[in-house]
């Protein structure tokens, strides 16, 4: 059981990271603040690049959030556990993200129109759910706050 | 001769041309318009441009003609600018030079791209009217963080100015290099100027607010030559490749970057012609270009089976424990 939280905790680790690094490559600050100079991060000023590393992340954490809530529903030891306060804050904000980044993939496929508004709401939305996620990540890091009671 | 009385000169032959394309336009019926012909409003279909680059004898009629229909839509920045941090990052200031016609600049949305070539002995001198080429998927509007750029149904892009931080990212995605920046000009002042943004980035936007009165972009309206013409997707390709076909020609847009709205019929093949012009920056190549989305638009149709990954992954772990528990019952 151990093992297999360790290897979820690891694999949503490093979704998270990656998820997070390419989508704040999306906007052109890694090459004006010198961070994709560092040898090794020249990739994060490359549009394309982090573009498909996000889409590619974003695959992979749209598995392992069906997989996680599918196997809560499933494995019936794991109903009895109750979800702690800010792993529902968590779940909002991975929700809010997955919701508001299909919609965002949605509007990138050819011949696909969104009005502009939506657009720019849905970035924000994106965005902002992104640093929401973030806080509540760092909070239950430093209180030690797991994702069950 | 003087620039006016060249232009005045000019617009009669417009006047003459008009007619005459006004004439052809009624006896063949097309719903395309070319100069001085009004554009109908057509059904869900994009409108594209069609270029005969045989016809251009790079007057520029068209590049005065766009000057003047958005001249309000150019910048007019406050000087002196903000100091920007960390210090790699350059002003870009086209205020001073508005009368470049040579590139793109902010102020500056079309311009006459010349080519001197011989193929089989036999010499061309060709002018290019080049301007954004509207992609069909265009991976500035796609891929502007903040949303500043919009895609509209009838196939063109353009940039809002008033929502632009002018990171230039729409310039490093286009493929052409297309949209041009200009410092000290939209939202990022009112930010934080020193640190984020650097401006606003500039395009031709196809007269979208001309289009939405029923007329003709300016630069087609103004053509002498009748080089431009712009119509339903689908009767415009077939245009040009009637073009092509009649003047044993080739054809460029039609799959750059996975399809444009804006199409080229030349007597010369764009290869050749590409290694002739001047290709630098705010001067855009005419080389083969791969569709930039492809990848993109790949992973998101595979994105649709990764729920359904996700499900089954999780319904195998519970009816694999189930089997070993129904054994360890047993």
């Amino acid at each position: 059981m151990k093992k297999t939280m360790d290897f979820k905790n690891w694999i949503y680790g490093v979704t998270l990271f990656f998820i997070t690094l390419s989508g704040f490559a999306q906007m052109p600050v890694f090459k004006r603040y010198y961070i994709a100079d560092i040898p090794g991060f020249g990739w994060l000023a490359k549009f394309y690049v982090t573009h498909i590393m996000h889409y590619s992340f974003a695959i992979i954490l749209i598995v392992f959030v069906t997989y996680n809530v599918f196997d809560y529903f499933f494995n019936r030891s794991m109903t009895t556990v109750k979800l702690t306060k800010t792993a529902y804050i968590k779940i909002i904000m991975i929700m809010g993200l997955i919701f508001s980044g299909s919609l965002l993939v949605l509007r990138n496929l050819p011949g696909v129109f969104l009005s502009h508004s939506t657009i720019i709401a849905l970035d924000l939305i994106h965005l902002g759910l992104c640093m929401g996620l973030l806080a509540a990540v760092f909070y239950s890091w430093i209180k030690k706050k797991e994702w069950y009671d | 001769m003087d620039k006016a009385k060249q232009r005045a000169k000019l617009s009669r032959r417009i006047f003459l041309k008009s007619s005459v394309a006004i004439a052809g336009s009624i006896a063949t019926g097309f719903n395309t318009a070319s100069a001085s012909t009004p554009l109908k409003a057509e059904k869900n279909e994009p409108l594209i441009t069609l270029l005969d680059i045989s016809k251009c004898i790079g007057c520029e009629e068209c590049v005065y003609a766009c000057r003047e229909a958005n001249e309000t839509k150019y910048p007019n920045p406050e000087k002196p600018f903000p100091k920007m941090y960390p210090p790699r990052v350059k002003v870009e200031d086209w205020s001073d030079k508005r009368d470049v016609t040579d590139r793109l600049t902010p102020y500056n949305w079309l311009f006459i791209q010349r080519a001197e070539v011989s193929v089989d002995n036999e010499d061309f001198e060709l002018n290019i009217p080049r301007r954004c080429m509207h992609c069909e998927n265009p991976p500035c509007v796609k891929l502007c963080p903040w949303g500043a750029l919009k895609q509209e149904k009838n196939g063109l892009s353009r940039i809002d100015s008033e929502l632009c931080l002018g990171g230039s990212k729409c310039k490093q995605v286009c493929p052409w290099d297309i949209p041009q920046r200009q410092t000290g000009v939209g939202l990022y002042l009112d930010l934080l100027p020193s640190f984020a943004g650097n401006g606003v980035m500039y395009k031709c936007d196809r007269c979208y607010n001309r289009l939405e009165k029923g007329e003709i972009p300016a630069c087609i309206e103004a053509c002498p030559e009748g080089v431009q013409t712009i119509g339903p997707k689908q009767e415009i390709l077939k245009k040009a490749h009637a073009l092509a076909r009649e003047m044993n020609g080739f054809i460029y847009g039609e799959n750059e970057n996975g399809g444009t709205n804006t199409i080229y019929v030349s007597p010369v093949p764009f290869d050749q012609l590409n290694q002739v012009i001047e290709n630098e920056n705010g001067k855009p190549h005419l080389s083969k270009v791969k569709n930039m989305m492809k990848d993109g638009t790949t992973l998101a149709k595979a994105m649709i089976i990764a729920p359904f990954a996700g499900l089954f992954a999780a319904f195998g772990k519970s009816y694999l424990a189930s089997l070993s528990s129904k054994k360890e019952n047993e």
